[in-house]
């Protein structure tokens, strides 16, 4: 959980998005997603990673109000802006007040662009309403700055996209059309769900130029969820490390990755193939996760953790502060272990 | 993207390996015949009329010669759109090529009949795993059913049968099959899909996989996983497998060669190690250089070969006249304006099996700042 204390006493930031304790259930008393709490400032640039499966996405979903039919949020808090009533609580709004923040003020890019686009309209026209409605342009400049926008994430042939049709296009194009949409509408908040997962590393690259372009010229926050290291390395201020739905590690991203403090952000990064290019022995983490959802009674890492005491397994295990910018929820920080324990551990 | 009337002469759409004017084109490779082998394999699109110009064909892929032996791993990397894609989807035979031909253990696929493709497909001897997950999964069927389904076509077990060999591929791609098998695509993280997606072109053991992405939406550790099993069908049963992927890096942890496509053209291939370490083809370079990394050690930047902003987008070099890399390339001139064939590159070690097109193959890199 936050700490309320330590981030009283910071400097006055600007907060664009604070998630305080959110659980999401994907069936009755199925928690997937376990007490999540982090803030993202203007500007800022975090970089949400983890396990396949581990609850990244139904975190981005809950914030976006777009969780599917049967998940439901039994607790906690979402809001935008510095605003703190209970009235700006994402988590109760209608329908009528998403309509007022998604798109406008909070855009997102997700991992299967295909089913975000409506297969019987072109792309163009899709950007080009997207901007009639949000920004309130008129038809033709919304016609001109939708081919402007499609140049700017790097389409090839802007105005012949702006025709055609998201079958007509491949993966990696129809994701800089969602780019596109995402940010047409100058939001404060873009979700990037794997975003760039689809598209080569030169288009890649440019986009996540693009992205933090708009990061230092419009103070664009942006949770970016990938499983790259090196993207959060090169474009992330921050790291949010999740496994098995919840957030395990948390802190700037040169000192998580110098010094991981977590077992699992440890192993994860043990096992990264970062920038090698040689024939090697893919590693692994052994084991796998809990159930989606198990009630286990003390730290959920504990089945495949190098580290793991007897005290690990008899209660809850808190996400701790270590120090003033990072928390971890471990009873045995890695990064703070005594070299001699880590190596008798992976012996 | 490209224009019909091009007026130079594209590949020669006969459909024997390329045309002899250039010698050594297709890369000789040593060993045991091939198990898949495309040669001058030309693929296009219909194309609709827009406000901007005429309905006529867009070439997706031009002059493709690849070849793949049993247990080998090829992967494929390019831009975004470039055709890795269609490539498979052509190899499979869910898109007709217009000219050349895809060979399969002995047996030309271009020269099948609609019912004799269909059976080719039913056999389950080539599988194609499909790059999204989420537009391919039947939405309606649990996840078992999914993955079984390849068994149901070729026939051979009982329904019990195949959903224990249903269970056994999931298994094999670190799932679990007791958890997960009873759900729906909608019902599962995008990483569980796209494993889903593997065990069922696993499940029939075939000889020849083209995976298309098959690990972009996982982490590094399910990421090795999932290679590492891929690299043991292939060392235990001699399964080939073609691996396309924007992963560099992980790739290079169990590919043998490496192909790279740019806008439908092949423009460099051989060992990968090699190819990634010291590309030969401008294109190549970019891509490895624009790679994401920690620590920035041993490579160019993407400023040192992208194009000077003014000369791309210009319309003063048509798309279709010359190289395909030439609008973007920080080495173009005026030789460019001709196509660069493939040719073996003679002076590495692996000679044998390695193609460049540029014609400034051996220079480019002197003019590096
Ligand atoms: N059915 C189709 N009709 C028209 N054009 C198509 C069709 N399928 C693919 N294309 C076009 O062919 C080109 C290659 O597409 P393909 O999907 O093979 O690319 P890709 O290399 O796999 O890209 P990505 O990495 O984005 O998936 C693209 O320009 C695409 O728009
Ligand atoms: N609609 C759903 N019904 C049941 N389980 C779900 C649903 N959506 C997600 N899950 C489960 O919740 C967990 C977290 O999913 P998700 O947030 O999509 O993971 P990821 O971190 O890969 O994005 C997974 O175990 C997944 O199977
Ligand atoms: S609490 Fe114990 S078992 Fe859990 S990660 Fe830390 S050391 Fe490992
Ligand atoms: S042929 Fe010319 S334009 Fe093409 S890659 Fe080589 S140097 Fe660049
Ligand atoms: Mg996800
Ligand atoms: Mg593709």
């Amino acid at each position: 959980m936050s700490q309320p204390a330590e981030s009283a006493k910071a400097a006055p930031r600007t907060a664009v998005l604070t998630v305080e304790g959110l659980d999401v259930t994907v069936g009755p008393g199925v928690r997937a997603v376990r007490e999540v709490s982090f803030t993202l400032e203007r500007g800022e640039a975090v970089g949400l990673v983890g396990e396949s499966g581990s609850g990244k996405s139904l975190t981005c979903r809950s914030v976006l109000g777009v969780l599917a039919a049967g998940c439901e949020i039994p607790a906690g808090r979402i809001t935008l802006g510095g605003s703190a009533g209970e009235q700006d609580d994402l988590t109760t709004f209608t329908r009528t007040q998403w309509d007022a923040v998604r798109g406008k003020r909070v855009g997102a890019v997700f991992q299967d662009p295909a089913s975000f686009l409506n297969p019987s309209l072109t792309v163009g026209r899709q950007l080009s309403e997207q901007l009639r409605v949000g920004s309130g342009l008129p038809r033709s400049d919304a016609r001109s700055r939708a081919v402007e926008l499609f140049t700017a994430v790097g389409l090839h042939r802007p105005d012949e996209v702006y025709h055609q049709y998201p079958y007509e296009l491949s993966g990696g194009m129809l994701q800089r059309v969602l780019i596109a949409i995402a940010v047409s509408c100058a939001p404060e908040l873009l979700i990037a769900d794997e975003a760039t997962t689809a598209l080569d590393v030169v288009i890649q690259a440019e986009i996540l130029e693009l992205l933090n372009r708009l990061r230092t010229e419009q103070g664009l926050a942006l949770l970016l969820v990938t499983h790259d290291l090196a993207v959060v390395a090169e474009s992330c201020d921050r790291i949010l490390v999740m496994y098995a739905g919840e957030i395990v590690e948390d802190g700037p991203t040169a000192e998580v990755l110098a010094t991981p403090a977590h077992p699992y952000t440890e192993a994860l990064l043990r096992v990264a193939s970062i920038g090698a290019w040689e024939r090697r022995d893919l590693e692994i983490i052994p084991g796998r996760p809990p159930e989606t959802g198990a009630e286990l009674p003390g730290c959920r890492f504990a089945d495949r953790c190098a580290y793991a005491a007897q005290q690990c397994t008899a209660g809850p295990v808190a996400l701790h502060a270590l120090g003033d910018h990072r928390r971890a929820r471990c009873l045995r920080p890695a990064g703070l272990l005594d070299e001699q324990v880590k190596e008798e551990a992976h012996a | 993207m490209s224009s019909p009337t091009a007026s130079h002469t594209t590949p020669s759409a006969t459909t024997h390996t390329t045309p002899a004017a250039a010698p050594g084109l297709a890369p000789e490779r040593k060993g045991p015949a091939p198990l898949l082998e495309l040669a001058g394999l030309n693929v296009s699109f219909g194309r609709r009329a827009t406000s901007l110009r005429r309905a006529g064909r867009t070439r997706v892929l031009a002059g493709i010669d690849l070849a793949i032996g049993p247990g080998e791993i090829l992967g494929i990397i390019g831009e975004t759109g470039s055709g890795k894609t269609t490539l498979a989807r052509a190899t499979v035979g869910l898109v007709r090529p217009d000219a050349g031909r895809i060979v399969f253990d002995g047996q030309d696929l271009t020269q099948l009949d609609r019912s004799g493709l269909r059976e080719f497909r039913r056999s389950g001897r080539v599988q194609y795993m499909f790059q999204d997950p989420l537009r391919s999964q039947d939405p309606e069927l649990t996840v078992r059913q999914i993955v079984a389904e390849p068994l149901a076509a070729v026939g051979a077990l009982t329904r019990q049968g195949r959903a224990e060999r249903a269970d056994q591929a999931l298994t094999l791609v670190g799932l679990d099959a007791e958890a997960l098998g009873g759900r729906t695509p909608g019902q599962i993280s995008g990483g569980q899909r796209q494993r889903v997606s593997l065990a069922r072109a696993i499940v029939t053991r075939p000889r020849l996989l083209l995976s298309d992405e098959p690990v972009s939406a996982l982490d590094a550790s399910n990421r090795n996983l999932v290679l590492s099993l891929l690299d043991r069908l292939r060392r235990e049963l001699g399964l080939a497998v073609v691996v396309i992927s924007h992963d560099l890096s992980s790739l290079a942890g169990i590919a043998d060669r490496v192909a790279v496509l740019y806008r439908g053209r092949l423009v460099e291939q051989g060992p990968i190690g090699e190819v990634l370490d010291h590309p030969l083809h401008p294109y190549t370079a970019l891509l490895t250089a624009s790679a994401p990394s920690v620590r920035r050690e041993h490579r160019l930047l993407p400023s040192q070969l992208r194009a000077p902003a003014a000369s791309s987008g210009t319309q003063s070099w048509p798309d279709d006249e010359g190289c395909v890399f030439a609008q973007h390339c920080r080495f173009a001139d005026d030789a460019c304006r001709a196509e660069p064939r493939p040719g073996a590159v003679t002076d590495t070690p692996a000679s044998a099996a390695y193609a460049v097109a540029c014609h400034h193959t051996a220079t480019w890199r002197d003019q590096l700042g």
